[in-house]
């Protein structure tokens, strides 16, 4: 079964096609590439990403006005129907903002933009997106990106944390994010927000192969529904 | 109509930048600076007959992010908008 999978480019998004080749490389099928200004989705869709970056130059806050774009509006809709979502860096944000995901990604803590590639604990195999990696797993992921600071109320932590949906955490501290939280999903399982870069990590000449095991869950798991 | 919207950091928020802010002043000699948080301005001009309710929902849906900030409104009067 080929797959439908689709990346999302907003106006300032600069990995969407790391993320199309990364979804190539692993699935076989080449992503449609889809405009932030399309209204409706093509049929048939079953996993959308959406990439990092500077959406709309970060005006206002990262992610506020992709939030509002009019493909956003489709996204949602789908995603509330289950499509798999990914969202990386900016794509975090954006779902945050859209209320796809809870809490919010502010400044990082030190003010500086990080860049670099940082170590991750795989907090849970049980989703969709890291059923191939081993529970309490240290892979490494690169990040880059000046709004990565997690933050949700200590209630919304603990809700989070108790439910699985936190998927990645930094094994060491990175921008202040609340618990080092690096990535969550919805409580339904099918929307993934993290700052870390899986799409600059699926080939060992080019940085690490330790993203590719996320793709290859989330291809997996359309094969074997 | 001029409305002006100030959108500020939830209290409890920790505001790095407030913070970076904070120890620039000091290392500029301001001292008895007990606490900096940055917030944002936006001002609109809407039409006169713009209930308050619509401006809220403005806000909510847009100017603020509810998770992290707090926001507040005021009119101006024509004096002030001048």
């Amino acid at each position: 079964m080929a797959m439908r999978s689709a990346v999302v480019t907003f106006p300032g998004s600069n990995c969407d096609r790391d993320m199309a080749v990364a979804l190539a490389n692993v699935s076989g099928t080449q992503p449609l590439r889809l405009w932030h200004g399309d209204a409706e989705l093509p049929d048939g869709l079953d996993f959308i990403a959406l990439p990092g970056g500077f959406s709309y130059g970060d005006y206002l806050r990262s992610g506020a006005m992709a939030s509002r774009s009019p493909i956003l509006q489709a996204v949602v809709a789908a995603a509330k129907r289950g499509v798999p979502v990914l969202g990386v860096c900016n794509g975090f944000q954006v779902l945050t903002e859209a209320k796809l995901l809870p809490g919010a990604l502010m400044r990082n803590a030190s003010q500086n933009f990080i860049c670099k590639t940082v170590p991750l604990k795989v907090e849970t195999n049980q989703t969709r997106f890291t059923s191939a990696y081993d529970k309490g797993e240290i892979i490494h992921i690169p990040v880059a990106h000046h709004d990565g600071n997690f933050f949700a109320d200590e209630a919304t932590l603990d809700r989070l944390e108790g439910d699985g949906q936190v998927v990645f955490r930094y094994a060491e501290p990175c921008n202040g994010s609340r618990r080092d939280i690096a990535g969550i999903i919805n409580a339904e399982g099918n929307v993934l927000g993290m700052m870390p870069h899986p799409e600059r990590a699926i080939e060992a000449d080019h940085g690490g192969s330790d993203g590719r095991k996320l793709f290859e869950s989330a291809m997996g798991a359309l094969l074997n529904a | 109509m001029k409305v002006r919207i100030l959108v500020r950091l939830k209290p409890g928020v920790l505001d790095p930048q407030g913070r970076a802010v904070h120890h620039s002043l000091e290392g500029l000699g301001f001292d008895g600076v007990e606490d900096v948080r940055i917030g944002r301005l936006i001002e609109l001009d809407v039409a006169d007959n713009t209930t308050d309710e619509r401006i809220d929902q403005m806000c909510q849906q847009l100017l603020a992010n509810m998770v992290i900030e707090d926001y507040a409104i005021e009119k101006l009067s024509a004096s002030e908008a001048a």
